[in-house]
């Protein structure tokens, strides 16, 4: 823990990038553009999961353990995505959201 | 010292956070997402939590963004600009994200926090395994088996997906 740096700053950039993501979410229209937005949001929640768990429970491990199993479902989701995505690409030749309906109607 | 490290991590991790979501050509999107991952772990590693940034360097910088870049170039040209959403929904979007960021950084200013600083446990890679393979109190060995299955899942989900038929 640094002493000069509040557990707020933590927040405020944790929030940052997780709204960053949250707006690539909303504007990209590759899927794998989307799921580069997905990862930053992860990453966004274990930075404020460390943050709490240093400065506010130094004498748990909490935040931290729960940080690993993010990442382990994180490495997971990206894994079956990605599967999916080249399916998709094989099957469809594309991956914009847009184009990719054939199960919607 | 410390002080100027963090800012300066800090700097980068928004800056190609925003990168990662604005730039045009796929590949360099995910080379500043590799950039934001690398410097969260450096963040990681001044909070002390030393096991927990190899992970993320390992897992996250070494595994996720390989595993996105390898479908980049198997699913566009290299040269592709991304498509852009119309100037409309990228504002409404914007909107969106900015309003949210702005009522949570406002009640996250309204709260008091108080940090502890006494009492610390010294988080090891040996504390880290008596945690993840005991029971009762401080013990995770339920969650560290929900997720062994779970990627075990992801791994046979994944090979029956992507398989030629």
């Amino acid at each position: 823990m640094i002493a000069e740096i509040p557990v707020e700053h933590y927040s405020y950039i944790a929030l940052f990038v997780f709204f960053v993501g949250l707006y690539g979410f909303f504007t990209r229209k590759n899927m794998i553009a989307m799921l580069m937005s997905i990862e930053l949001i992860l990453n966004a929640i274990n930075l404020q999961f460390v943050a709490f768990n240093k400065y506010l429970f130094p004498d748990l491990m909490e935040g931290m353990i729960f940080s690993l199993f993010i990442i382990g479902v994180a490495a997971a989701e990206a894994a079956v995505a990605i599967a999916i995505i080249i399916n998709v690409y094989r099957r469809l030749k594309t991956i914009n959201v847009e184009e990719v309906n054939s199960m919607k109607y | 010292m410390e002080t100027i490290i963090f800012y300066m991590l800090a700097a980068s991790i928004v800056v190609f956070s925003v990168l990662t979501v604005t730039t045009r050509l796929i590949l360099r999107a995910a080379v500043y997402l590799l950039f934001t991952l690398l410097a969260t772990a450096a963040v990681y590693l001044m909070l002390n939590y030393q096991f927990l940034a190899a992970v993320q360097l390992t897992v996250y910088a070494g595994g996720v963004v390989i595993l996105i870049v390898f479908s980049v170039l198997l699913t566009s040209h290299i040269n592709d600009r991304l498509e852009l959403e119309s100037k409309g929904r990228r504002l409404t979007a914007a909107m969106v994200s900015l309003f949210g960021f702005a009522i949570t950084a406002a009640a996250i200013s309204r709260t008091e926090f108080t940090p502890v600083t006494n009492n610390a446990v010294e988080v090891d890679t040996k504390a880290i395994g008596n945690a993840l393979m005991s029971y009762g109190d401080n013990g995770y060995i339920l969650p560290f088996e929900v997720i062994s299955v779970l990627l075990l899942a992801a791994m046979i989900g994944a090979i029956v997906i992507a398989k030629k038929r």
